[in-house]
């Protein structure tokens, strides 16, 4: 059990020198999965970060309005019930054609697609479209989608900044 | 008016009288050709089963358009569109499937459209909740939703035919949900159909991590549904896990089997049949058709159903919790929402605007739920209740929605 509690001993942070980034976590419209959101929350807490979780089934309109408000240093997209490179397309071109928050970065991950096999012509399509990264989580390789995303984050922490 | 039973209600209750397990699949394919093929093979499957149309994230979601759009563009949707294919397509599906018992399963926090072209396509059942479609599936306000349901459920009501409602409640967000809640909203969501007259329900439960709990959790909804839904026709479902699935076909195999033991020792009349690609992809067809062939033979070994326990947590969580929201207002449709703005129900982990978020649950070291923290919720510490203050950690969260994958994957080296 102890182990699980490591990092909230209020004398040994988890958190390191790094800056914290104020991040906008949310799904797209059409997908209701939750875990997902959850997780990642508190793994990115966990590393230090401020997390805004929208949750799930989030229209486009209101997710634009919560990075407005919320001014985040990134926004991350999650989504995995295979709708999300079109839901996903539909967020980052509103988006990149938003005059405030063309420049936010964004990223996505999840499975993207229905067939459930990581698909190269989706993340280039998303890639192309805006997104500043994509974590295409296959087959049993979720913990390996996390690991490139936090990869991402440390590597451009200044530039999210 | 004395109204005919559903095809559906009257499969279920002949079953009952054999006691044999009805199973069920998830099954949805956009493509009409496709869901018929799946629905003909499921009725031909030789075992007794319902069929299944799943509808797809843009019709649960109200995007008509979108689904519409996806369809002339070839782009594969998750699900069967529905409202965009419309009601003589779809009545096309079941026409040379005479007494097939088919549900229409959608997660909509708002499926007045959705039931409307079903009724018009000659299907009589379906299934969700003002609560248990709206938290989870939706960002819409609970009160628009309760709402909503209400005139859902009155158009079921007001058909010749009995519709078949069935109750989500007990699969909210499908894992790390304490059992007591789970029968107490499954509950609450049947008594919430029964007042908009509907006459025909299902409460339903979904398989957790431990055995023994959820064998205590099914006998308490059996009780609570024969206290409170006596003037009803109602049945019990089982789903097979709901949670994070196992990766290995073996692993998946054996938690599907674990599910079909629960529910035929519990006396479960129906259980909705999950497929080795779970953790992958939307299974094909014959892969549906395999488990659902699994599940039965399964349920052909098992002992007949044991005794019920005596008292338990499980039914003493629930009891006091249906009281206690029904003593708030006069109908569901105001109590359900009212409940939950005052946290005295409160789903774990549950982002919605409108779910309290101040529960947690976790597993114990023997994979039973427990609360960790029940926030608002009138559950007394007799009664399982728990004020935890440390926040459960990300390491812990993983671990407990991963238990079935730990302990039924083979370890990769």
């Amino acid at each position: 059990m102890t182990t699980f509690q490591i990092e909230q001993t209020p004398d040994r942070p988890a958190v390191s020198a790094e800056p914290a980034l104020k991040f906008v976590l949310s799904s797209v419209q059409s997908d209701s999965h939750m875990w997902n959101l959850v997780a990642l929350q508190l793994i990115m807490e966990e590393m230090g970060h401020e997390v805004v979780n929208l949750g799930a089934c989030v229209p486009v309109g209101r997710l634009l309005e919560a990075c407005r408000a919320e001014r985040p240093d990134c926004l991350v997209i999650s989504t995995i019930n295979g709708h999300g490179h079109v839901d996903g397309a539909r967020v980052i071109s509103a988006l990149r054609a938003d005059a405030v928050l063309a420049g936010l970065p964004a990223v996505i991950g999840g499975k993207l697609g229905v067939h459930g096999d990581a698909n190269s012509a989706l993340e280039a399509e998303l890639l192309a479209l805006g997104y500043d990264a994509v974590f295409h989580v296959g087959a049993g390789d979720s913990g390996q989608a996390i690991e490139s995303f936090r990869e991402f984050v440390a590597a451009n922490i200044r530039t999210l900044r | 008016m004395t109204a005919a039973r559903s095809v559906f209600s009257a499969f279920v209750a002949e079953h009952r009288r054999r006691r044999t397990l009805v199973v069920q699949p998830r099954m949805g394919f956009s493509d009409p050709a496709a869901m018929r093929r799946g629905l003909h093979a499921v009725a031909g499957a030789g075992v007794p089963a319902v069929g299944t149309v799943t509808l797809d994230s843009y019709t649960r979601t109200g995007q008509h358009d979108l689904a519409a759009m996806s369809i002339q563009s070839g782009v594969p949707l998750n699900g069967y569109p529905l409202v965009a294919l419309g009601p003589a397509v779809t009545a096309e599906l079941v026409a040379d499937l005479p007494g097939f018992p088919v549900q229409v399963r959608h997660g909509s926090a708002q499926p007045e459209d959705i039931f409307a072209v079903m009724l018009e396509s000659g299907l009589d059942a379906s299934e969700g909740g003002p609560v248990s479609y709206c938290l989870p599936y939706s960002s819409v306000p609970l009160r628009t939703a309760a709402k909503s349901w209400s005139r859902s459920a009155s158009l079921l009501a007001g058909q010749a035919v009995d519709c078949h409602l069935e109750s989500f409640g007990g699969c909210m967000l499908g894992q790390l949900c304490p059992p007591g809640l789970l029968v107490a909203l499954s509950v609450l969501e049947c008594l919430f159909f029964a007042e908009h007259g509907v006459r025909s329900v299902s409460a339903s439960y979904a398989q957790q991590t431990s055995p023994e709990q959820d064998a205590e959790a099914l006998w308490a909804m059996r009780r609570l549904c024969a206290e409170e839904l006596s003037t009803v026709d109602h049945h019990i479902v089982l789903y097979t896990y709901m949670g994070l699935f196992p990766e290995s076909a073996a692993g998946a195999r054996e938690l599907v089997a674990e599910s079909v033991r629960l529910a035929v020792r519990t006396g479960t009349e129906r259980l909705i049949v999950k497929t080795t690609a779970e953790a992958h992809r939307i299974p094909t067809v014959e892969e549906n058709v395999s488990a659902l062939r699994l599940a039965h033979a399964t349920a052909l070994e098992q002992p007949a159903p044991g005794a019920p326990p005596g008292e338990t947590e499980v039914y003493a969580q629930a009891r006091l919790l249906v009281d206690e929201v029904r003593s708030l207002a006069p109908t569901l449709t105001e109590a359900l929402p009212a409940a939950f703005e005052r946290g005295l129900l409160d789903v774990p982990y549950c982002l919605h605007p409108d779910n309290g978020g101040e529960t947690r649950c976790v597993l114990d070291d023997e994979g039973r739920l427990q609360w960790w923290h029940t926030g608002r919720m009138p559950l007394p510490p007799a009664l399982g209740g728990r004020r935890g203050h440390d926040r459960v950690s990300a390491t812990r969260l993983l671990a407990d929605l991963s238990y079935h994958r730990r302990r039924l994957d083979p370890v990769l080296s």
